[in-house]
């Protein structure tokens, strides 16, 4: 308890009221690997517990909407998808936008959520954000399984004939995007709603109106005609990386690499903006929630 | 010794109220205000947390202005009444929030212990809680596995290990959260009540595991309501009210200090009124240990007494008399007493009066006195609610012995004999 000052002492950490806007503590969050897996896994194995059909639900949701749309928007809007089948489009559209939104959704109650694991114990806040992206993608690995297994009954009994084309490559970089666009999303959602609660009302019906804006069950195509609405439309940045890997799979759709640039320069300006918010929430908002 | 921890000038503001539409104007003119270089203008200085008060303020310095230094290899113990500031102090350092101002400089890897079973998943397994739990407090996979077997032992519960946790009686599932908790092995250890959990068995296990973690020439902060327990595992205390820090010193005299402390609502010494009727006045009521000042602190099975200076005007001494009535913190009457029962009568004049109580009587609690000035044998004219206040307190004690209060107000001490 005594006084003197150690001015030339090394210290593990510094706690300050004032801090950098970039700090991460990424330093922090490599040394919490460990938890992140854990988080994971926790996920994995708390979802369907006690639940009948246990992971099969990963296969219902997609086929269940995919069969939705196929009626409501294939059958009774008469919605045009090109020369893809009809099945196949909405899958693979419904298995991208899943991600996107869960990775959104999911984060954007991050810090309401949590708060009774944030008010007791210190560990980077980022890990948490950061293990629904990789949950969810493990979940988008499962239903890209079942998107090929429908893929190949088309193939061997419905002689689809495929057109895979080299833009398939680029499946990776839109699948990191994506991931990029919805985590921005939802941090500056979540890190708003610690003193306005009032976003957390847009998520929900924010979410589902962002669907129809984005080329999930049409292609941007189908808006050749309506020019007005494709102005407003390609500006979202969500449709060069569904045309793009339709582009991919199908040989069908709106894209080329000045395109896709954008939704790169989008989802890096969301994702500073995003880091810079949560990082300044994170340190007292357990005050304010 | 080195530093491990370095806390300078730390204050932290909360604001009071609920948070609405106000809130937005308050950030938008704070924001202004750090725009154009000014002060924050609602981070006036001076506004002390004392609940009491009338609020004019909407903003309040939870800890105001703190700064101390905790040695490597120390055990500090933190102590305070509620809303002293001490659960604010123990999150900051636990980064649960930030100060709002100040800095605190930490060497070497810390721990918290706010609250055990944080993060516990209610779906998954004792195990796989295990793992889960670890890794939120710190631990890395590959350190849990390594203590798996050794924290199963610890909580006693082995049997149970791969059933979900929702199936765990409270007891078992603090049982485990503690177990996991102790095996953590930080430099700084920041512990707060956990010894409220648990049965008189468990209590031993933790508070032996952490003398043993302070032992080892790590660094312990502890925050705790129960004296015994700080002044058994702490040998330095600091002592905050209202968000200042009071004293800090040596373990025992901090927490002597704390018991003394004046209590505006409890009316000891420093603040006593004298309490007047007709030609009677008491300048002093209050209980003291034999032998020694009124402030030091009663602690059980040492015996106390009751001090009573008073003055009687115009030779009026024999037409009156005192009777007092001991209560309990729940507001029941435990007995009265008076010196005309043992025909001690009073005298005219300034004369002070002792009333002296065995050893072994009190229990460890607060008791509150009521003092009734009689006229003529039957009027009674005055009657001062809680003119005193008796807080008798535990003595340290051993590492394993129980913590707990025993039942009851008394504890006398009888005379035993076997029939031989």
């Amino acid at each position: 308890m005594s006084a003197q000052n150690h001015p030339h002492e090394e210290w593990d950490m510094v706690i300050e009221s004032k801090h950098s806007l970039f700090d991460l503590h990424l330093r922090d969050v490599w040394r919490y690997r460990d938890l992140l897996t854990l988080m994971v896994r926790r996920d994995f194995v708390s979802l369907y517990k006690q639940t009948i059909l246990g992971p099969i639900w990963f296969f219902l949701q997609p086929l269940l909407t995919t069969f939705t749309f196929l009626i409501v928007f294939g059958k009774l809007a008469k919605i045009e998808t090109g020369e893809t089948p009809q099945p196949l489009f909405y899958l693979s559209g419904i298995v991208l936008w899943t991600y996107f939104s869960e990775c959104l959704v999911k984060t954007s109650t991050v810090f309401k959520d949590n708060t009774s694991i944030f008010g007791k114990v210190y560990f980077p806040r980022l890990i948490v954000p950061l293990s629904i992206v990789v949950s969810n993608l493990l979940k988008l690995g499962i239903q890209s399984l079942l998107f090929i297994l429908i893929l190949l009954y088309y193939i061997f009994f419905k002689d689809y004939s495929i057109e895979f084309t080299p833009y398939l490559l680029l499946l990776p970089l839109m699948v990191v995007l994506m991931a990029m666009l919805g985590l921005s999303l939802g941090m500056i959602i979540s890190s708003l709603t610690t003193k306005y609660r009032d976003l957390a009302f847009l998520v929900a019906f924010g979410v589902q109106l962002l669907m129809y804006a984005t080329p999930i069950i049409y292609p941007l195509s189908n808006l050749a005609k309506n020019e007005k609405a494709l102005n407003i439309l390609k500006w979202n940045p969500m449709a060069p990386i569904v045309e793009g890997v339709r582009k991919g799979l199908f040989n069908e759709g709106y894209f080329s690499f000045g395109y896709l640039g954008y939704a790169v320069a989008v989802s890096v300006v969301l994702l500073s903006v995003a880091v810079i918010v949560f990082n300044k929430v994170e340190k007292s908002f357990i005050d304010t929630i | 010794m080195a530093t491990a921890i370095q806390i300078e000038n730390v204050s932290k503001v909360y604001r009071l109220g609920a948070m609405g539409t106000g809130t937005l104007s308050h950030d938008l003119n704070r924001w202004f205000a750090k725009v154009r270089g000014k002060e924050d203008p609602f981070l006036k200085v001076g506004v002390k947390n004392d609940r009491t008060d009338g609020i004019d303020s909407e903003y309040v310095r939870s800890l105001n202005d703190i700064s101390f230094n905790v040695q490597q290899g120390e055990s500090l113990g933190v102590i305070g009444r509620n809303g002293a500031g001490k659960s604010t102090l123990l999150k900051i350092l636990s980064r649960i929030t930030g100060p709002s101002t100040g800095s605190i400089k930490i060497k070497g890897r810390i721990a918290s212990l706010l609250e055990v079973g944080t993060g516990f998943h209610p779906e998954l397994t004792g195990r796989e809680n295990i793992y889960l739990n670890g890794a939120i407090l710190g631990m890395r996979k590959a350190e849990i596995s390594r203590k798996l077997d050794e924290i199963i032992a610890f909580s006693g519960i082995g049997k149970y290990i791969d059933t979900p946790v929702k199936r765990y009686s409270s007891g078992m599932y603090v049982r485990l959260a503690f177990a996991v908790a102790a095996h953590l092995e930080p430099e700084i250890l920041i512990v707060d009540e956990v010894l409220a959990v648990g049965d008189a068995e468990f209590q031993k296990k933790c508070l032996g595991k952490m003398k043993d973690v302070s032992g080892e020439g790590r660094t312990v902060i502890f925050v705790s309501h129960n004296m015994a327990a700080v002044k058994s595992l702490c040998q330095n205390a600091i002592l905050l009210k209202h968000g200042e820090l009071v004293a800090s010193g040596i373990a025992d005299d901090v927490v002597s200090m704390y018991l003394g402390m004046d209590d505006k609502s409890g009316g000891i010494s420093a603040f006593f009124q004298p309490i007047k009727a007709d030609d009677v006045t008491v300048t002093k009521l209050a209980f003291k240990p034999p032998k020694a000042d009124i402030g030091e602190p009663i602690t059980e099975g040492q015996g106390a007494e009751l001090e009573i200076e008073y003055n009687i005007e115009n030779n009026n001494a024999d037409r009156y008399h005192f009777t007092f009535h001991l209560y309990n913190e729940a507001g029941e009457v435990l007995f009265g007493f008076s010196p005309t029962r043992e025909d001690v009568k009073l005298i005219n004049g300034k004369n002070v009066l002792f009333c002296q109580f065995p050893n072994y009587f009190f229990n460890v609690g607060t008791y509150y006195l009521t003092m009734l000035i009689v006229k003529d044998r039957k009027n009674v004219i005055k009657a001062e609610r809680d003119a005193a206040v008796l807080r008798v307190v535990q003595q340290a004690r051993n590492i394993g012995e129980w913590y707990g209060r025993e039942p009851g107000y008394l504890i006398p001490s009888f005379t035993w004999r076997h029939n031989s």
